[in-house]
């Protein structure tokens, strides 16, 4: 059913050839002036903390991949708050499918694919520079720490949309936690204040994005000292966030009442 | 005269109209300027100066572009260019009001109010936090005139990347792009005191430093005497140059003009 309704959703944008590469074009600029923001900061220094430009760049791309394929896959729920607004959600509620997969569903916005190659460009670079002695282990670990990180970033995403059901203007509130979020992530989290770290890294639980895997996989201590089974953790963290996220949703839904007429 | 002032009123009534997303946005801005100000910290762990800023400095920049991000607006600006591809540009042509003229006294109501409730607050939150530098009162007095000039290169070349809607129907990339430019080389992402110097010389005489950098070196008390006149009349110049561009092109723009929609 997903794959039907994307796969026409990306025939059709497709079918705007110029459109699509002119889209794509921008996406990439945009995304790429973080990763600008990076090498700025070690042109001017060797390392932040204890970490250098090709381990920095190695979270950020980690970070960047997952947030665009979060973003590729379910980024229309910024636009979520005009569907209330518009009393268009009532549509959804009637159908015979799940609430959340209808709205998700609902646009797959190819252009942003921009977004997830820029970030493997960057991964790619920094994989090529770095020595990383590869194990079983630390293979398995970053391959697992992707989907844990997509879902963690979506898990974030759903409960920051539905704020709209209760406020159809403040959709912004989200964007802390989504763009800020991967923003975040894109350092290493030694650099930040405890109590930042503890708000943004556990209670919302970024750290598990990519820090404590690049951890593990980099092959570096722990500047924070932390018990070293954290490295591994991510997915039960990304499923206990999964089931928040659906909760809060089932919650909200529950309490909905339509704005339209 | 007294036109431009109603039309200012109405672009400050249109964001005002919106207290919760005011409120969202003040909070989205603060959080922003936590991660910034812990990440230039850092730097400043291994060095005491870059590019002539301190640590005191920078954190202040944080602060400071984060309360100017929505005032300058910064980030993408599209109501030209709907207007342009459904054809209510049309309307717009046909009123005893320039367009630019319009949009322009529109932009200045809008600066305001986002820069009392939406600069303002992030500010205060990061003054309670950390060690900022704060401007003497001529460099205030400064920063306002610099700030005013910055509001209207901004609004210069977000008129200028809405013309293009004119031309091409697919404006969205180009808007994007264009953003990019802007977010990057204003010193809106990082200092421009952070580039190599070469680049750095370039990017301070690009009209986008006239966004973000020059009104918080104004601040920080970096330019004085003649630098200080120097700096502000290469904003206001950008400011007229721009504002003159765009009017070349809507006057080329409304010579071919073909409406969409029926």
């Amino acid at each position: 059913m997903w794959r039907r309704l994307v796969g026409a959703q990306v025939r059709s944008q497709l079918q705007y050839r110029r459109s699509f590469a002119l889209d794509a074009f921008g996406s990439f600029w945009i995304s790429f002036v973080d990763f600008l923001i990076i090498l700025t900061i070690f042109h001017n220094v060797s390392h932040l903390n204890a970490w250098n430009v090709h381990e920095v760049a190695f979270l950020y791309a980690l970070s960047a991949i997952t947030f665009a394929l979060t973003d590729l896959f379910i980024g229309h729920l910024d636009q979520f708050p005009q569907l209330i607004r518009d009393g268009n959600f009532d549509i959804v509620l009637v159908r015979p499918r799940g609430t959340l997969f209808q709205v998700v569903a609902a646009d797959f916005a190819s252009r942003r694919l921009a977004r997830v190659l820029q970030g493997v460009v960057v991964l790619v670079y920094a994989l090529w520079s770095l020595t990383i002695h590869w194990t079983v282990w630390r293979v398995i670990v970053l391959l697992a720490s992707l989907p844990s990180a997509v879902v963690i970033f979506s898990s974030i995403w759903v409960c920051g949309a539905c704020i709209a059901f209760w406020t159809t203007d403040g959709g912004e509130f989200t964007n802390a936690f989504t763009y800020g979020g991967t923003t975040m992530a894109q350092y290493p989290f030694d650099i930040y204040a405890t109590w930042l770290r503890r708000l943004l890294g556990f209670v919302i639980p970024l750290a598990f994005v990519c820090y404590f895997p690049a951890l593990f996989v980099l092959g570096k201590p722990d500047p924070l000292g932390l018990p070293r089974v954290l490295d591994f953790v991510s997915p039960a963290v990304a499923l206990a966030a999964a089931i928040v996220a659906g909760l809060v949703w089932r919650f909200a839904v529950r309490h909905y009442r339509s704005a339209g007429g | 005269m007294r036109l431009d002032w109603e039309i200012a009123k109405r672009g400050w009534g249109r964001y005002a109209a919106y207290p919760w997303a005011t409120a969202a946005g003040v909070f989205t801005n603060t959080v922003f300027g936590f991660l910034y100000a812990y990440v230039l910290l850092a730097v400043y762990a291994h060095r005491t100066s870059v590019g002539g800023f301190d640590k005191a400095d920078s954190v202040t920049y944080v602060w400071l572009a984060q309360s100017m991000i929505m005032t300058v607006y910064v980030f993408s600006w599209w109501e030209l260019a709907w207007r342009i591809r459904d054809g209510s540009v049309a309307t717009d042509l046909l009123r005893p009001l320039d367009p630019q003229r319009y949009w322009l006294a529109y932009d200045l109501g809008r600066a305001p109010y986002h820069f009392f409730f939406r600069g303002l607050p992030p500010f205060v939150f990061g003054a309670l936090v950390f060690q900022l530098h704060y401007p003497t009162v001529l460099d205030a007095i400064a920063f306002v005139v610099s700030l005013v000039l910055a509001v209207v290169v901004s609004f210069g070349f977000r008129f200028i990347y809405n013309s293009v809607a004119f031309w091409l129907l697919d404006f969205r990339g180009v808007v994007t792009f264009s953003t990019s430019v802007v977010i990057f080389f204003s010193g809106m992402a990082i200092p421009l005191r952070y580039f190599p110097h070469t680049l750095r010389v370039v990017c301070y005489a690009l009209p986008f430093a006239s966004i973000i950098q020059t009104p918080v070196d104004v601040w920080l008390g970096k330019r004085t005497g003649l630098a200080l006149l120097g700096f502000l009349v290469l904003q206001a110049f950008w400011a007229i140059a721009l504002l003159g561009l765009g009017r070349i092109l809507l006057g080329r723009a409304t010579r071919k003009l073909v409406i969409q929609g029926g």
